[in-house]
């Protein structure tokens, strides 16, 4: 059944059983991502240890509303990154996005993606990609703004809609 | 559910379509529900564009050739067969590229009267005017008049929807008063499927003065419409929801209106004298119509208007209503599901109710029921439709929404009930 290929059981058991979800302090900086196509949103904070390429990632927090896709994705998007340094958190990102972009063609490296292999059948599906990009790309905003603010003292909040 | 007979033959009907005929996702029927996105095309629509590009394309109201002649016939006899379709005469008729398209060419219009002659003054917007909208809006009918007020220092108000999905007319001496110079409310409500009082709207506005817009993309192509009878100063539909083309849609206007209303897009075809500083512009519709139009889609519209009049467009609302009868109380015996809009055991009933079904289902996100339908091979359309404050009134993020057209029956909507059930054995919520 094609839905099995999609719903993979680590997904649905990210979906009921979310890891590290909810809004925390201390962050650097949140900001505020939408779906536009189907309303979904995602509330992220960052809190980064040092500065720049090789800050550590000390914790990711979320909250908002959506699918089991978007929702799976966010939460294994905290197991991945957090305790990492940005570069390697933007490395396991980049293949994120290589393998959801893919359209089910890019095979995953289970050592570099983890759980996050499971969405591999979701890449067959166009307009799921989106809904599993949407805490990532909260996230790659989130750095970035946490690196400016970490520049210049501020915490800084921000709201993006994806397109 | 019932036995008796539809009003309309879907086998046969369904022969003239023969994208139905496909499979989807691994060799499942096709249950298409979701026409109220876009229709499909019946083979005489496509015939009739291909027949006209095969034989007569040409660019229409230039050139004095054959070709040109025989295009803008067809042209402009497609104008007249779809003006005749909603009740109105051919020169009240401005095809647009969309709906969306025909409320942007009032809005902007009314923009433009500020610096267009006294003849336009009716269309004048400022500070201290008011346009009144509702909470049930398309995107279509809300965004471009949330822009008019941004340009021109208006207020935007709306009226509010009931529990039930029916307009809130409890205020409407209020909220339509001596200010509002333009009331814009959809028909039919395409999340909903609430039919609107036209008639108390429009006798209102007309006390105080102000323009109507008619959002008829979800009524003109699924019952029977007399846009003189409806008494609205303009409205808009779109070809591809009607069984024709994309690319082309219509925005009728009453005729005194239009030929006092300043131009929105212009340029070639639309001017009556050009100079080099000044030009003056054509009587409408070719006022609202720059550049080369779109001509085999308006052809195309055209044979689509008369494949619905032949079927019957009393027997197509009656035959909506069957179906969506039928899939309301199969939805009401689902446990969780809960369904936003009109009901048949509501208080206000199915009256006055078009073809629009919209629902949640208690914990499951609407996408994901929506990719267990698809998996079924049903096709509906999930989020907020774009109509996105509506599903906020409703305190849902977005809905799961069945449309239905002529060429659906019984079987597609017990399809659409499976599929809901099976969503909920899936993810474990029954």
């Amino acid at each position: 059944m094609r839905l099995d290929q999609m719903y993979q059981e680590i997904i649905l058991d990210h979906y009921k059983h979310p890891h590290g979800r909810g809004l925390r302090e201390p962050y650097e900086a949140e900001v505020h991502h939408v779906n536009p196509t189907c309303g979904d949103e995602v509330t992220l904070r960052v809190h980064l240890k040092g500065a720049g390429t090789e800050a550590e990632v000390a914790d990711v927090s979320y909250d908002g509303q959506g699918c089991s896709i978007s929702q799976a994705a966010t939460s294994v998007l905290t197991d991945l990154v957090v305790g990492r340094t940005v570069s390697q958190a933007f490395g396991t990102m980049d293949s994120f996005v290589e393998l959801m972009q893919g359209r089910g063609q890019v095979e995953p490296d289970e050592d570099v993606l983890e759980d996050a292999i499971a969405f591999a059948g979701v890449a067959r599906y166009p307009a799921r990609v989106k809904c599993a990009l949407l805490g990532w790309m909260a996230f790659k905003d989130a750095v970035a703004r946490a690196n400016v603010s970490e520049a210049d003292g501020t915490k800084v909040n921000g709201t993006e809609e994806q397109s | 559910m019932t036995t008796t007979a539809l009003p309309l033959d879907v086998e046969a009907i369904r022969k003239d379509f023969p994208i139905l005929a496909r499979t989807v996702r691994d060799g499942k029927p096709l249950v298409y529900l979701d026409s109220g996105a876009t229709s499909q095309r019946p083979r005489q629509v496509l015939d009739a564009e291909r027949v006209f590009l095969e034989t007569s394309n040409a660019a229409v109201h230039r050139g004095a050739h054959q070709l040109a002649e025989e295009a803008t016939d067809a042209y402009e006899d497609a104008r007249a067969r779809i003006g005749a379709f909603v009740g109105v005469r051919a020169d009240e008729v401005v095809f647009t590229k969309n709906a969306t398209e025909g409320v942007n060419l009032v809005a902007y219009a009314m923009t433009n009267a500020a610096t267009a002659g006294a003849e336009s003054e009716r269309f004048r917007v400022g500070p201290g005017d008011e346009i009144v909208v509702t909470e049930m809006e398309h995107h279509a009918n809300l965004v471009p008049w949330q822009q008019v007020v941004q340009r021109t220092g208006a207020t935007l108000r709306w009226f509010g929807v009931t529990d039930e999905g029916r307009l809130d007319l409890s205020n409407i001496d209020e909220l339509i008063n001596d200010h509002t110079k333009v009331v814009a409310f959809t028909h039919q409500s395409n999340v909903l499927g609430t039919v609107n009082p036209t008639a108390a709207l429009v006798a209102r506005a007309r006390e105080v003065g102000a323009l109507t817009v008619l959002d008829a993309c979800q009524s003109v192509p699924h019952s029977p419409q007399d846009l003189h009878a409806l008494g609205v100063d303009f409205a808009v539909f779109s070809g591809h929801k009607m069984l024709g083309p994309s690319g082309v849609g219509v925005l009728y206007g009453r005729h005194e209106l239009l030929s006092v209303m300043p131009p929105f897009l212009t340029g070639g075809s639309m001017i009556e004298m050009v100079h080099m500083a000044r030009s003056t512009f054509a009587p409408p519709p070719q006022r609202f119509e720059a550049g080369v139009p779109m001509t085999s889609q308006a052809v195309g519209l055209g044979a689509a208007v008369d494949y619905l009049s032949a079927v019957g467009m009393e027997r197509v609302a009656e035959h909506e209503h069957r179906l969506t009868d039928a899939a309301l109380r199969g939805l009401a015996e689902i446990p969780g599901v809960r369904v936003i809009g009109p009901t048949p055991d509501g208080d206000t009933g199915t009256v006055d109710r078009g073809g629009a079904v919209a629902f949640v289902v208690d914990g499951i996100h609407v996408h994901d029921v929506g990719q267990v339908l698809d998996d079924e091979g049903v096709a509906v359309r999930v989020g907020h439709h774009c109509a996105w404050p509506l599903h906020r009134r409703f305190g849902v993020p977005g809905t799961v929404r069945a449309t239905f057209y002529l060429y659906n029956d019984l079987d597609d909507v017990a399809a659409l009930l499976d599929g809901v059930r099976t969503a909920q054995r899936f993810f474990g919520t029954a």
